[in-house]
């Protein structure tokens, strides 16, 4: 019965991760040549004066913002860029339900917003409400999130290559050359697209190799308690670890708890390597540290990309933001500064 | 099977833990005759109703209807054989008209043809004489149109077998006779009736037959004629019963000093539940009474002066010192006490033990931050229950496992135990057995004698001529006179409620 | 003769132990205990290495406790601290307060907001002061918040899940916001203390807390009338008042008192990891709470209380949640158990059932006094002859 589940939960992640990696290579030729700004905050300096009196008018349809700081950066430099003096007539939505994003898209779609914005909580169930923008000539730009929809049916697609941030991430781990891998994998909220890509590149690399094992594989919903609380389990179960692979810093950062608690020494030269993702500021200090071993960047700052398209068209279906990884050894307090959210 | 017989019970038995509630019941119920049920508090009558009723399976004996052996299971089951029951506390809807509530749960199939039914309603309503339009809303209604609705939505069942249990309670005069014209004009129809009741008199008035039941078993069946009042009691007691008239002695009121400072006296004092202001005073050691029809405002001008409700304007003295009361807590620090009308509602706290029912009120005067120890409280607890003979397993028994005599003792002893030198009691001996009426009447005398000033509210006057000896009489919110020595009778008293003074 | 005595004093002690059988099943710590027992028991027939607990130094080098049991026992502490406060709410105002997840949220975020600006190479002392001004913030915060709650449910009668709802769903979003919706990670490793260990002490600090907790409440019921009057007011408010008690403070009170829970359940939480995410901080506890409440028998409907019982329903509720961990059941399936844990509960206390089981015992009892009543018929029959 396990395995069952095991195999239909796996067999669905590759799936998804096919499409996601189809969709990456659709764009990424384009890609290379774009210069990603990298820091938010030269954001809206950088957009053109408004085009006139008349106002764009966007609907902005986002994941809560307090639902990560990276969602929380992600959300002020929207805010930053979507802005009266920008020329924009920005209208929030933010909800972590895919249903409740699909009602508001309706909602802005009678409203007659110039331009759809979304960051879908989940990737399927959009088709009927992009196709109403299309007939209302609403042009729909996606950004931090890809769905399972034709590509006709919106203008572009600014997204973080989760996937690659999860084998960039994985590729690191197994350049560090142990002997033996043993995973406590904590995943993100299941089926959210960040929790697909980062989990899909671990879950490859323990297939194919034969050191490398999963101790737990979780879901801590992004939650540190709930983080603290597996890795408490597994270590009061007395099975042996050495790694922790949390799909972000708040997680990692529970995770990590769990192990000060219990006298299991982590970081740089430590006995369990932690990895994070997001690159918060104070993550980014807990490398500098030595604390922790990795973090993989996912780029917050998309409004600026979006802003471009919106005022110059768009040059390709699929953007793919410049993403980096940081490790503790070679992490520099600049870093910490430029890349930190 | 008994002449005419609509209904027989054999050999009825029911048992809860550790008590007979029933043990070898007889009841026999003829076609087209009004039959009363009596007996103390716990004699079993709740219990026989409500096993007749299916709301208990029975653990032993035989129901024979129409000559049909039947097993009641359930409430549903009883309405379907013809049982219908009309029970003290309405148990319709308010917020459905009256039409509704006659028809509620009774329409076949999804659609409902309103029209119709409000027709069909109209006419019976009509028939039975109820003066109310089937389109009113139940809520606005009396409370004795409320009943006669639900005797009308039994009715309209076919009913063979309408029990009424403690129908005329909270009616007035008026309101009970028009009840019983019903209770008549169904018994000529043939409907067999068990009515069960604590009024005397009203089983006199309207009752064929009388089943006697005490401590769970069957004392007899008489016919009414056979059976005056006294030997009545006494059955229903089970002893001689001598008391019952004069528990009064003629001389008490002369020692009371009607020119000292009243123990209480408010002027002018007005609150919001639609009573015009009044003065009013009452000295030491003396019972004084409020009588009025229902709604007269009998109930609302001591609760003002309780501060129960919300008291707007007036002074108030006692002792002859002002002092404030805007709430019930002023009140019992200032040493005045009040029983409240509706025992289940006002009264008693349900789940809570007997013990923590007769401490709370003086708990709460000694105040939040000082509990009486355990020992303490179950010395107070052990005295009045003693004191009062209050009949319950142990302190720790809920309240309202207890029967309503019982319970009524357990709130009196509450307002005992806080000493008040004021005592008000409105409506003490309503729905409770003979037994414990005479008990607490007797206990007001006592405590008059012993100096406590004692306001006693009943809706039976005869109660009220017996003990008190100054009647405010109350009519339409306002005070329309003050009765006392000669004036105390029957006659007086209603020619001052009906407005006869002003002739 | 013999075989009479004999007969006669079996049936006697029979019914002792049945008394006594009876007496147990119906206290209220039954259900709890009994679950506790049976999760004991599953777990001891799983692993029995399930309990073994082991002192070993830390990280800081101090020796702590650790094992699943010294991690029951602290990951239950908010659990057991939010069941003081919603057993009162539950007794007083017959409902129950469901924003408590997300004023922890709020309490947190206070918390982490004192907190954060402090450099971390502050002395103890000036740590010590700016901790307590912080937790003190956080329970003044946090009671006001229960007394908006309390005010909504007292004065303006809405029921109490509902007036709950508004900070159910307004509570995490004024906790990011109290942060500018910073993701903050405090580095002081003082500050993890309180969710963490003293060095020194070997056992968790929220054990200690929770019983500083326990202690406090249960002086405030022997020396106030909070049980009596809270009770009463649960069971006939109207009697209540007319009895002196002012129904609506106490309604108000038992919020506020569930608020200052709320602030050490805050203070344990953002100690625990030392950070905050904002939406998921506590999440789902408010039902953890309730389910507590249920579990220890006392009737959601409000009225008579058992403190001791919810408690223990809380440390049910973690002990199934910390099994379910160690089996590795998908943290996101545990809330489908605890839904069997409810449906079971509901079952138990149904109308239906308990009916059912009062009726088999009449039966039983009819049974017997007629057999007893037969028998006393035939002899005195035989006497006649």
């Amino acid at each position: 019965m396990k395995k069952l589940v095991k195999m239909l939960v796996s067999s669905a992640i590759i799936a998804s991760m096919a499409f996601v990696a189809t969709a990456c290579n659709g764009g990424s030729t384009a890609t290379t040549t774009t210069a990603a700004p990298t820091n938010g905050e030269t954001a809206s300096t950088d957009a053109p004066a408004p085009a006139g009196d008349e106002l764009i008018k966007v609907g902005i349809i986002n994941n809560d913002p307090n639902e990560s700081g990276y969602r929380t950066a992600n959300d002020r430099d929207m805010k930053a860029t979507f802005t009266k003096e920008n020329g924009y007539e920005a209208s929030f939505f933010y909800s972590l339900k895919n249903e409740e994003q699909i009602a508001a898209a309706q909602k802005f779609i009678q409203d007659e917003v110039d331009y759809l914005l979304i960051s879908a909580a989940g990737t399927s169930g959009w088709d009927g409400v992009l196709e109403q923008a299309q007939k209302a000539g609403i042009k729909v730009i996606l950004f931090d999130r890809t769905i399972d929809a034709d590509e006709s049916l919106y203008e572009a697609s600014i997204v973080s290559d989760m996937a690659k941030e999860g084998s960039q991430a994985v590729e690191w781990l197994a350049s560090q050359n142990l002997e033996e891998y043993k995973v406590v994998h904590i995943q993100g909220v299941m089926g959210s697209a960040a929790q697909i890509g980062r989990s899909g590149a671990l879950n490859d690399k323990v297939a194919a190799e034969a050191n490398w094992s999963i101790v737990t594989q979780q879901t801590a919903e992004w939650s540190e308690e709930t983080a603290q609380q597996i890795v408490q389990s597994v270590i009061d179960s007395g099975e042996k670890f050495n790694v922790i692979y949390a799909e972000n810093d708040n997680m990692a950062k529970g995770a990590a708890a769990a192990l000060d608690k219990a006298n299991i020494s982590h970081g740089v030269g430590k006995d369990v390597i932690i990895i994070g993702f997001d690159c918060n500021t104070w993550a980014l200090e807990e490398l500098l540290a030595g604390n922790w071993n990795y973090d993989g960047q996912c780029n917050p700052f998309q409004a600026s990309y979006i802003d471009d398209i919106i005022k110059n068209g768009a040059k390709q279906k699929v953007v793919i933001m410049d993403e980096k990884g940081f490790d503790a050894k070679t992490i520099t307090a600049d870093d910490v500064a430029k890349y930190g959210i | 099977m008994k002449d005419g017989a609509v209904l027989e019970m054999r050999g009825i038995c029911k048992y809860f833990p550790g008590v007979r509630a029933l043990e070898k019941v007889d009841f026999t119920l003829r076609e087209g005759e009004i039959h009363a049920l009596m007996g103390e508090n716990g004699a079993g009558k709740s219990t026989l109703i409500k096993v007749l009723t299916g709301v208990y399976p029975k653990d032993g004996g035989t129901v024979v209807l129409s000559d049909k052996q039947i097993n009641i299971k359930s409430p549903q089951d009883a309405q379907n054989n013809g049982i219908a029951t009309v029970y003290q506390e309405i148990t319709l809807c308010p917020n459905l008209t009256v039409a509704e509530n006659m028809y509620i749960g009774r329409t076949k199939g999804p659609l409902t043809d309103w029209g119709k039914m409000n027709r069909s309603a109209g006419k019976l309503l009509d028939d039975l004489g109820i003066p109310v339009s089937p389109k009113e809303q139940l809520g606005n209604c009396s409370i004795a149109v409320q009943q006669m609705v639900a005797i009308a939505r039994a009715v309209d069942m076919d009913c063979k077998v309408l029990i009424l249990d403690e129908p005329t309670s909270s009616l007035d005069e008026q309101e009970v006779q028009k009840l019983f014209k019903l209770m008549r004009d169904l018994k000529a129809k043939g409907v067999g009736i068990i009515f069960v009741t604590h009024f005397l008199e009203q089983v006199y008035e309207v009752c064929d037959r009388i089943t006697v039941l005490r401590d769970g078993t069957l004392v007899g069946e008489y016919v009414i004629q056979d059976l005056p009042r006294v030997k009545l009691v006494s059955k229903m007691l089970g002893k001689d019963f001598d008391d019952m008239a004069e528990i009064k002695s003629s001389d008490e009121e002369e020692k009371i000093d009607y020119n000292g400072t009243p123990v209480y006296q408010a002027n002018n004092l007005t609150g919001t539940t639609g009573i015009k202001p009044f003065d009013f005073e009452i000295h030491k050691g003396e019972v004084n009474g409020f009588t009025g029809l229902l709604g007269s405002g009998r109930s609302e001008s001591v609760r003002a002066i309780f501060g129960a409700d919300r008291v707007t304007g007036g002074t108030i003295k006692m002792d002859g010192k002002t002092v404030k009361i805007r709430k019930p807590l002023d009140a019992m620090k200032n040493g005045i006490s009040y029983l409240p009308e509706d025992r289940k509602l006002d009264g008693i706290v349900g789940d809570l033990s007997v013990r923590d029912n007769i401490i709370l009120a003086l708990q709460v005067m000694k105040g939040f931050f000082k509990p009486f120890s355990k020992a303490q409280a179950e010395k107070f607890a052990d005295d009045y229950i003693k004191l009062l003979n209050i009949k319950t397993a142990s302190q720790d028994t809920p309240i309202k496992s207890l029967s309503g005599g019982n319970q009524q003792k357990v709130i009196l002893a509450r307002w005992l135990l806080a000493d008040p030198v004021y005592l008000i009691l409105d409506e003490p001996t309503r729905g409770i057995d003979v037994g414990t009426k005479v008990e607490i009447q007797k206990l007001v005398l006592k405590l008059a004698a012993e100096g406590k000033s004692i306001t006693f509210i009943s809706s039976e006057i005869d109660e009220m001529i017996r003990t008190c000896s100054r009647l405010v009489v109350m009519r339409d919110g306002k005070v329309v006179g003050e009765l006392k020595g000669a004036d105390l009778n029957q006659n007086k008293i209603m020619a001052t409620i009906a407005g006869g003074e002003s002739k | 003769m013999t075989s009479d005595t004999m007969k006669s004093n079996n049936p006697s002690f029979a019914i002792k132990l049945k008394n006594f059988l009876g007496k147990l099943v119906k206290n209220q710590l039954f259900i709890p205990i009994v679950a506790l027992l049976l999760l004991v028991l599953i777990n001891l027939i799983a692993d029995p290495t399930f309990f073994k607990i082991v002192l070993e130094p830390s990280s800081t080098g101090h020796l702590i406790l650790s094992g699943n049991l010294i991690t029951i026992i602290d990951n239950a502490s908010e659990l057991a601290i939010l069941a003081i406060g919603m057993t009162l709410v539950t007794s007083a105002s017959g409902g129950q307060d469901i924003s408590v997840g997300a004023t922890i949220a709020i309490a947190g975020s206070v918390i982490l907001r004192v907190i954060k600006v402090q450099p971390t190479d502050i002395s103890n002392g000036r740590f010590a002061a700016m901790l307590i001004l912080a937790f003190v913030l956080c329970v003044v915060v946090s009671a006001i918040f229960g007394a908006f709650n309390g005010a909504l449910v007292a004065y303006f009668n809405i029921q109490p899940m509902v007036a709950t709802l508004i900070l159910f769903t307004a509570g995490r979003s004024i906790a990011a916001w109290i942060n500018n919706n910073d993701n903050i990670s405090i580095k002081d490793t003082r500050f993890a203390y309180y969710g963490n260990f003293i060095p020194g002490i070997a056992i968790p600090t929220p054990v200690f807390i929770t019983a500083i907790c326990l202690i406090v409440i249960a002086l405030v019921l022997k020396f106030t009338n909070l049980r009596l009057y809270s009770q009463a007011v649960g069971i006939n408010a109207s009697s209540s008042r007319l009895n002196g008690i002012n129904p609506k403070m106490i309604k108000l009170l038992t919020f506020i008192i569930l608020g200052v829970c709320v602030a050490v359940c805050g203070f344990i939480k953002v100690s625990r990891t030392s950070s905050i995410t904002y939406s998921v901080i506590a999440n789902n506890i408010e039902m953890d709470a309730i389910l507590a409440v249920a579990l220890g028998g006392n009737a959601l409907s409000g009225g008579k209380f058992n403190i001791t019982s919810s408690v223990i329903g809380a440390y049910v509720i973690q002990f199934l949640t910390t099994t379910l961990y160690k089996f590795k059941v998908s943290s996101s399936a545990i809330s489908a158990y605890k839904a069997v844990v409810v449906i079971l509960l509901i079952i138990i206390s149904a109308p239906i059932v308990r009916r059912w089981f009062e009726d088999m015992k009449n039966k039983r009892e009819a049974a017997r006094v007629a057999k007893i009543a037969t028998a006393a018929n035939t002899e005195s029959g035989k006497e006649n002859v």
